[in-house]
């Protein structure tokens, strides 16, 4: 991925946010190429989803720009909607709608945000739920499904209408340890595609794998970026080295 | 020597602790159904002994629970009670929009809808503090006190709108309570798939929210339901209540007002059940 034409799909320019007194994010620089993905690694807290959610435009920043495809969308005269509808984001807590079904969840925002035709739409859907391994659950309802199928219906749901950039959102932080491969799995499969991610991840093994450049985020700030192998192998800031250290005795590295 | 088991023997001793252990819970279950009924008959004897054997008994059952004059008046008020199923339904679906559009005005932070938030709180404060026999007696005497062109006169209309201000308020309570349930992670999912609030509130929240709040609703149904007899206090002709206390002030019995009750319980008891049955349905599955 070292040839990059045009410009970056995501970047980020001194991205500042607060809640109130607290502050989350101080000046985030940060790029991410198109078909790269870039994994962004820090403790609990240290605020890898509030910039996911800043990208969405779930939350507002407070200072600084992001830019999609080279357009800032951080602009209050940007219209938040149509700039969702760009982009995949996927929540930790899956945050699938329980009342309506497996594929119903897929076809919801391609039908209603993207005005695509209902009957058009649902063999595209049922495709891709079928090549995340959920053929056959298409009409059940999320809470029979488990975790890790949950999961892959969000994925397939932040997926459905082809968006620039994928968020992932720690997304196998809430499931059980042997339900974690099939989440990756999926998403390995989005990637080999080329989709363009961002995604926050306890999972180093993964993102080793996943990512081309990591990011390590601590109380709101990058303080270091590059190749897996050099910020994972041979970190050079003590607090990288000390996060680092932690996941591996909690025995998640 | 010992020969090994047979592996036969073993399913036999496994079906056997099986019937076993089923024989010894349908035991308990028939124990458990004659306590239930001894203790029923002997309460229940015990109350009727106690009302049959009070002084003033031969005077109550003459003037409440005349079979006579039951029969007499029965028809009447039945069909008088075709009025108050009338006004109930109608109040219903007046309630049921107006608590709505209530809930969604104060619910949704558009600039623009100030005002109408401003109107819809003062609204559900005023009319949920205000008690309901009050507020038909203030609409039922006060709007045609003003005298002014084009209000309704009509007592039943009156009395209607009087419930339906009274009701809307608790309903739209109800269904805010339903709103604010659905989990925030909702509506940031329905607009991270490119959503409008508007269709994140119409297709993802407030679809989850109204099957939540549909027991709390059917509750205020069955309130409503009795409380349309209120109507017959500003005068409302051919009401059931109405119909059985005139009955009952023209010959000193109060058996008609028996009949109105009973017709009353025939539609709330019902209710009351499928409100039992619909929360034991969906309590456990609420997500
Ligand atoms: N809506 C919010 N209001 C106030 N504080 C918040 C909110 N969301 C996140 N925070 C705070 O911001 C910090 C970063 O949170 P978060 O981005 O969730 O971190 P991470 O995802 O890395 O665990 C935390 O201290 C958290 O408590
Ligand atoms: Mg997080």
């Amino acid at each position: 991925m070292a040839a990059r034409p045009g410009p970056p799909v995501l970047e980020f320019r001194g991205v500042t946010k607060a809640f109130g007194e607290l502050e989350v994010l101080h000046g985030i620089d940060l790029e991410v190429a198109e078909h790269e993905a870039v994994a962004v690694i820090g403790a609990s807290g240290s605020g890898k989803s509030t910039l996911l959610r800043c990208v969405d435009l779930l939350e507002e920043i407070d200072d600084g720009d992001i830019f999609l495809d080279g357009e800032v969308i951080t602009d209050p005269s940007v219209d938040p909607v149509a700039v969702r509808r760009r982009l995949g984001l996927v929540f930790q807590a899956y945050n699938l709608f329980g009342h309506l079904t497996v594929l119903q969840n897929v076809l919801l925002g391609m039908v209603k945000a993207h005005g695509g035709d209902r009957d058009e739409a649902e063999p595209t859907a049922r495709a891709l739920l079928a090549r995340l391994g959920l053929g056959g659950r298409e009409d059940d309802h999320p809470d029979l499904l488990s975790g890790g199928q949950q999961q892959r219906v969000a994925l397939a749901r932040a997926f459905a209408a082809r968006p620039r950039a994928m968020l992932l959102d720690e997304v196998t932080s809430a499931l059980d340890p042997e339900l974690v491969g099939e989440v990756l799995g999926a998403v390995r499969d989005l990637r080999d595609e080329g989709v363009t991610m961002l995604l926050a991840t306890h999972e180093m093994s993964f993102a080793r794998e996943v990512a081309d450049r990591i990011c390590f985020l601590h109380e709101g700030r990058i303080l270091e970026v590059g190749p897996p192998e050099q910020v994972l192998e041979h970190p050079r800031r003590p607090e990288t080295q000390r996060f680092l250290r932690r996941l591996l005795e909690a025995g998640r590295a | 020597m010992i020969a090994p088991r047979p592996p036969l023997d073993a399913a036999v001793v496994v079906a056997d602790r099986r019937a076993e252990r089923a024989a010894a819970r349908r035991a308990k279950a028939r124990r458990g159904q004659l306590i239930a009924a001894t203790s029923t008959l002997v309460i229940g004897g015990a109350l009727v002994a106690l009302i049959l054997t009070s002084p003033g008994w031969p005077e109550v059952r003459d003037t409440f629970l005349s079979v006579e004059v039951f029969r007499e008046s029965f028809p009447d008020i039945l069909r008088a009670f075709w009025l108050d199923v009338r006004v109930f339904l109608i109040v219903e679906v007046a309630v049921l929009i107006l608590g709505l559009l209530v809930a969604l005005t104060r619910t949704v932070d558009a600039p623009a809808l100030f005002p109408l938030r401003i109107l819809a709180v003062v609204y559900t404060d005023l009319f949920r503090g205000i008690p309901t026999i009050l507020l038909v007696y203030l609409i039922g005497f006060g709007v045609p006190a003003l005298a002014l062109e084009g209000l309704p006169t009509e007592p039943v209309v009156l009395g209607g709108i009087a419930l339906t201000l009274s009701y809307g308020a608790y309903v739209s309570e109800v269904y805010r309570a339903g709103l604010r349930s659905v989990h925030r992670g909702q509506r940031d999912a329905a607009l991270a798939i490119g959503l409008t609030e508007r269709q994140a509130l119409r297709h993802v929240i407030l679809p989850q929210a109204v099957r939540r709040v549909g027991p709390p609703l059917l509750n205020d149904f069955i309130a409503l339901q009795k409380d349309v007899a209120l109507i017959a206090i500003i005068g409302v002709a051919g009401e059931a209540f109405r119909v059985a206390q005139i009955q009952a002030a023209s010959d000193f019995n109060y058996t008609p007002l028996i009949a109105a009750a009973m017709l009353y319980l025939a539609i709330t008891i019902p209710l009351a059940r499928l409100l039992d049955r619909w929360e034991r349905g969906h309590g456990g599955r609420t997500r």
